[in-house]
């Protein structure tokens, strides 16, 4: 397993610096300037999710292998207010940020895994995984 | 994107093409790359990306800011291409709602069916066609053991899929009403405790009840609220509207209707009908219900059924092909 970098997000600024380290990490593992491009909008997705909707939180990064394969993984962690409701904020369409980011089905989609685990009053964990094709 | 693979060639091809020549087929050959992109979902930043790589083989003089911009535009294209899949999925989604809507229609059609009797004396025609897939209208005949014919139309405030819902209740409570009570205000008032009891505070029902008696041509009819029906007068060539007065279903469970009667001679005609037919909209004009009658008068020499139909064209033609209420329309002809 590889190093793990985190960035935490505080203000808007830390949302570009989070975008970077992920692209350097992207970068790194092999992944092409297409995908370098997608893991910097999805790290932008969290990251701007943390800076709306929670107090303090951080995006971390993981260079990860498995068999021939190589990827990595992008956690973000937060204890802010949690979410009511999983399924709805999953749901296509559906956006408390008036609409025009991507929102979590687009992090989901620009990734090859996905899973989020959340709790009311606790915070919110996410993890995404894309691989080298 | 192994898609991508076979058409990489080819687009390399007809950009040097066009670069060396700027010819228009070049052109007409991006159209149909960029037809096969859409068929196989390719997002656009794959395209950029594309575009990029072939430029960088057929110059390897390439500038770095030329490179750097690439990949500006390419970064700018992320989004569009996530959204363009959340489009692909909301299109999916919408047609398997559509085919689901669709078997509803058909259940619908199958629960609340009906024939038009083939009566001695009466030359029945009846037309009704929803705005959308579900049908807010319902018509119903009920043939008596006593011989006697029933017609009911209804209209239910509202249109779809509530509305559809609605009206199976309607169906299957007139079904249930016992035969000997069958005069047109009984059955008003019995379908109006049902809908009072039954039906959301929001949701109304307007029906005409109509009893046609055979033997001596007598017609009895009650209504709640309903669209007034017409009654034609064969001898003198007039129409006139058949008043009647009554609540819509479902307000007050201790309503009272009225009952009226009128005598059918050879050539009369009863006309029932919904609030789509008179409703009908040209551009953003209500149509006078006089025009309703010409357009019916028009057509008076036909047999009921292309009465209807002929009736039905010519306001479907005059609304643009695009109905905007269910239209429904029953003449009922003494011979």
């Amino acid at each position: 397993m590889g190093l793990l970098s985190c960035v935490t997000i505080n203000n808007e600024w830390d949302i570009v610096k989070a975008r970077q380290l992920g692209r350097e990490c992207a970068r790194d593992v092999g992944f092409s300037t297409v995908d370098q491009a997608r893991i910097a909008t999805a790290v932008s997705e969290l990251a701007r999710n943390i800076y709306l909707y929670t107090d303090s939180g951080q995006l971390c990064f993981e260079q990860i292998s498995h068999t021939e394969q190589k990827g990595m993984t992008l956690v973000s962690l937060d204890d802010g207010p949690g979410m009511d409701d999983i399924s709805q904020m999953m749901e296509d369409g559906y956006s408390t940020s008036g609409g025009l980011g991507t929102g979590l089905p687009g992090v989901k989609r620009l990734v090859d895994q996905f899973d989020i685990q959340s709790e009311k009053g606790k915070g919110t964990e996410i993890r995404a995984v894309k691989w080298t094709r | 994107m192994d898609t991508l693979k076979p058409d990489a060639a080819n687009y390399q091809r007809l950009l040097k093409h066009y670069i060396a020549a700027q010819d228009e087929q070049s052109l007409y050959g991006a159209e149909q790359i960029s037809k096969q992109f859409i068929q196989n979902n390719v997002p656009p930043e794959d395209i950029v990306n594309l575009h990029n790589q072939a430029m960088a083989s057929l110059y390897s003089d390439m500038p770095a800011y030329f490179r750097h911009s690439m990949n500006f535009l390419l970064e700018t294209m992320i989004s569009y291409g996530v959204m363009l899949q959340e489009y692909h999925t909301l299109r999916e989604e919408q047609s398997e709602l559509k085919s689901e809507i669709a078997v509803a229609a058909n259940m619908q059609d199958t629960l609340l069916k009906t024939t038009t009797p083939d009566m001695e004396g009466m030359d029945i025609g009846v037309i009704s066609v929803p705005a959308h897939q579900m049908n807010g209208d319902y018509y119903h005949f009920v043939t008596g053991s006593d011989g006697l014919l029933g017609v009911a139309v209804a209209d239910v405030i509202g249109k779809g899929i509530p509305a559809a819902l609605c009206m199976s209740m309607i169906k299957y409570s007139m079904d249930s009403l016992p035969e000997k009570i069958m005069r047109p205000q009984t059955i008003l008032e019995n379908l109006n405790r049902v809908v009072e009891r039954n039906v959301d505070d929001s949701m109304f029902i307007t029906m005409f009840y109509a009893q046609f008696i055979p033997s001596g041509g007598t017609v009895r009819y009650s209504s709640a609220g309903h669209e007034p029906g017409f009654y034609f007068n064969a001898q003198q060539n007039t129409f006139e509207e058949l008043e009647a007065k009554g609540l819509v279903l479902g307000v007050d469970p201790d309503t009272n209707y009225q009952q009226y009667e009128r005598v059918l001679h050879q050539g009369d005609m009863l006309i029932l009908l919904t609030d789509g037919v008179t409703e009908c909209r040209q551009g953003d004009r209500f149509i006078e219900s006089q025009e309703v009658l010409d357009v019916i008068g028009r057509f008076s020499h036909l047999p009921a059924q292309e009465m209807v139909d002929n009736v039905y064209k010519h306001f479907e033609w005059l609304q643009d092909f695009h109905l905007r209420d269910d239209f429904t329309l029953i003449v009922l002809k003494k011979v």
